[in-house]
């Protein structure tokens, strides 16, 4: 039997929870055994080449290419999980949900100090993705299967989870997975 | 702020004193502003903030000016079936602002309130403390006129109705409609014949008799008085207190503003018998804002006592001390909840407390306290004098006596009705008059919504328990918009302090809205039932263990609704839309909206 295939991407998030699935130290080479990746910064493959098993989305989506994305991986992935508390809730980014877009676009290209008086004006090339009206998480957007809490989700659960849904059996969450204090 | 000093000047630095004195303010100045916050934190003691949050907690206090009149419009779910729409809108044309704001020229604020306790009587609306009934658009017309023109509210009131509501003391357009008198409420009554036979027994006796008959708790819970009153008068530690909760927020009753009204001196005799039970000398009254006009009243009625030597000392010529103070509320439905209840009499944020410690062991100010219901203490009076054999004459094998009740909605006679507990539902509803009855909500929001299958079983402590809160909704009646209500509700209601009540409330409610608007799946129901339980599960006070109760009832008692609601063949419906989600950037950068993407990899 193939191995499964597993997908990954950072939307509007940091990259930490990619950062924390790394951190899981030598049990990346049983990683590399037991499953293949596929579309993922970690092996840098740029569109999907096969069906994927497993999908593992960290952060929300801020812009509409983050939509797009979010909405390719729903299509070409089995299960999709959210992973990290931006996927889940938005997390940072959504500070700003409390402000209207047009007051954020304004800051940050108008009337913020840092902008040179000739450059002042609000992107308007058609290829650069469009800002949302608020930080969305990703079941706002599609259905998703799983939901994998933490800023970030420690190595530990990250590994624990994805073992679990690659050998189809319960989870066995212990306390410090899931403490964040 | 000179004349603010005038309020506080002669005030004790008693922090207990906070919400008297930022009522005051509030009265004089149409709000509490910033001087007055850093006076009265300096002049109690207290931090700026613990003033701040005890004046943002309540709904009739404010930090904003709301206007030189302030009109306060009940926004239960009665008073939108009986026309609260227009009558809102009319007040927003004739004051010209919004709910929620103050009018360009100051003279009307216009705010919405959760149920003032007139359910059979909506719409109605709180002006400057004076209590406004049955409001068409018409009539909001020429009263925002004569507001404006500085006619006070009182002089408004065009017709005094029956009863106490006539009296010069209170001068009132309240209705009591009082439709069934029973036995034990409206029996007759002589007065001082409970407290002088109480004076002449034990308290262990007076206790004893209490536990025989049976008595629950009327406001809803339905704890043993007897056994209450037992484990407040075995604590060591004097003083104890006894307090009356005249707090009924519940939406749909009203059933104690009618006994406030009519039956205050019941209320305040079955207070006395309760002190001489437990061994407290000291007695309050904690009256709801809502019901400050029937304050005059009650002093008065409290003057004739401590005349009549029912109150004071000696009582009866016995050597029991006893005597009532009244403590108004700030208009927040926590409050009667009886931890958060004393919380707020004590002059503070209407917090409900860690239990145990129980109000018996700490309650009023740290002491034994017992904490009844209006209705409750009534009975106890008439208890005491007929004897617990007559109180178990009646009712049911586990609920003995009469409830009052408060029928309001799609029926032909709303109003106060005392019957005996344990008549069905369908006979509830023949008295009352609504034969056509679809959906009835037992015990108010935090009760349940039934349907016609159940209407066979019967109001008791044992199969459907109530505080007396009944609401009845006809066939034609969108149930949706009537749960949503309840949800609106508890969130306006909700303390804050737990994070399933505070937050979990929203997230049914924002569900429940897209179910209601044909964006709900399987998914969708299984989701409101689990977060139900779990904000039930995870809530410390009776707010949050019962604010799911409006869904998770309407899910097991009208499935075919939300069955009828949902998306069959999708698990997932999502409310995202694209091309609106970018609307504003792309109109802000002169670009078009990003569209759907038609085919994609």
């Amino acid at each position: 039997m193939s191995k499964p295939v597993i997908a990954t991407a950072s939307l509007a998030g940091c990259f930490g929870c990619h950062m924390s699935l790394l951190d899981i130290d030598d049990r990346i080479l049983k990683l590399v055994e037991l499953v293949e990746f596929n579309k993922s910064p970690i092996d840098d493959i740029k569109t999907f080449t096969k069906p994927v098993d497993i999908g593992l989305i960290e952060g929300g989506c801020c812009n509409s290419e983050n939509v797009e994305v979010l909405r390719s991986f729903r299509k070409n992935c089995k299960v999709l999980v959210s992973v990290g508390e931006c996927a889940i809730m938005g997390g940072l980014p959504a500070m700003r949900n409390g402000i209207p877009i047009k007051e954020c676009l304004e800051e940050a290209y108008l009337n913020s100090p840092t902008v040179a008086p000739e450059d002042r004006m609000i992107p308007d090339d058609e290829d650069i993705p469009i800002i949302l009206d608020r930080v969305y998480p990703l079941h706002e957007i599609v259905k998703i299967d799983h939901f994998l809490p933490g800023c970030p989700p420690s190595a530990d659960l990250i590994w624990e989870a994805l073992t679990a849904l690659v050998e189809g059996r319960p989870l066995n969450l212990t306390y410090d997975m899931i403490k964040y204090d | 702020m000179k004349n603010d000093k005038g309020i506080l000047h002669g005030r004790p630095k008693d922090p207990s004193a906070l919400l008297d004195i930022i009522r005051d303010v509030q009265g004089r100045h149409g709000h509490v502003p910033e001087e007055a916050v850093s006076g009265i934190a300096a002049h109690l003691g207290l931090s700026k903030a613990e003033v701040r949050g005890a004046v943002t907690f309540y709904h009739f206090f404010s930090l904003e000016p709301r206007g030189r009149s302030t009109v306060y419009l009940n926004d239960s779910i009665t008073s939108r079936m009986k026309g609260r729409a227009a009558v809102a809108k009319a007040f927003e044309q004739e004051a010209g602002c919004r709910f929620g704001e103050v009018s360009p020229d100051g003279s009307i604020g216009l705010f919405p309130t959760s149920c003032i306790g007139m359910n059979d009587q909506e719409p109605s609306a709180i002006i400057d403390g004076v209590v406004f009934t049955q409001l068409t658009p018409l009539k909001v017309g020429h009263l925002v006129r004569a507001l404006r023109a500085g006619k006070p509210a009182q002089v408004l009131v065009d017709k005094y109705r029956d009863g106490a509501n006539q009296s010069d003391l209170v001068r009132s357009m309240v209705a009591n409609n009082i439709r069934r008198r029973g036995p034990v409420l409206f029996g007759p009554h002589e007065p001082g014949a409970a407290v002088r036979k109480a004076v002449a027994m034990t308290p262990e006796a007076v206790i004893e008799e209490i536990k025989r008959a049976n008595l629950l708790g009327r406001g809803g819970a339905g704890f043993p008085t007897g056994l209450k009153w037992d484990f407040c008068r075995r604590e060591k530690n004097p003083p104890h207190y006894v307090v009356c909760n005249a707090d009924e927020g519940e939406p749909g009753t009203f059933k104690d503003r009618v006994i406030l009204t009519e039956l205050s001196r019941l209320v305040f005799e079955g207070m006395a018998v309760a002190g001489y039970a437990v061994g407290a000398e000291e007695g309050v009254l904690y009256l709801r804002a809502e019901y400050d006009y029937l304050r005059p009243l009650l002093e008065s009625v409290l003057d004739g006592l401590r005349r009549e030597n029912l109150l004071g000392k000696s009582i009866a010529g016995s050597r029991f001390d006893f005597d009532i103070s009244i403590k108004l509320g700030g208009g927040a439905y926590i409050c009667g909840e009886e931890s958060a209840l004393l919380e707020s009499a004590q002059g503070k944020r209407g917090e409900p407390r860690n239990r145990p410690p129980f109000p018996v062991q700490i309650g009023y100010l740290g002491q034994p306290t017992t904490v009844n219901n209006v209705e409750t203490l009534c009975a106890a009076a008439k208890i005491i004098i007929h004897g617990a054999s007559w109180f178990n004459s009646m009712g049911s094998a586990n609920s003995s006596g009469t409830k009052l009740f408060s029928i309001s909605g799609d029926c032909e006679r709303p109003g106060v009705y005392e019957l005996e507990f344990g008549l069905t539902v369908r006979e509830l509803l023949d008295i009352v008059g609504a034969k056509d009855a679809f959906a009835v909500q037992i015990g108010g929001p935090s009760g349940a919504m039934i349907s016609r299958r159940d209407f066979g079983r019967r109001v008791a402590f044992e199969d459907l328990p109530t505080g007396g809160s009944i609401m009845i909704f006809g066939p034609w009646r969108d149930l949706f918009e009537i749960i949503d209500n309840f949800m609106e509700f508890f969130i306006e209601e909700s303390c804050g302090w737990c994070t399933p009540c505070r937050v979990g409330n929203i997230l049914l409610k924002e569900k429940l809205e897209k179910i209601m608007t044909g964006r709900g799946t399987r998914q969708d129901l299984a989701d409101l039932e689990n977060w139900g339980k779990m904000i039930k599960a995870m809530s410390r006070c009776g707010l949050g263990q019962t604010s799911p109760n409006p869904i998770l009832t309407s899910l097991q008692n009208f499935p075919e609704l939300y069955e009828a609601a949902v998306s069959k063949s999708r698990d997932v419906l999502p409310t995202f839309d694209l091309a609106e989600a970018t609307l504003e950037a792309a109109r802000l950068a002169n670009r078009r909206p990003a569209l759907e993407e038609v085919a994609h990899e």
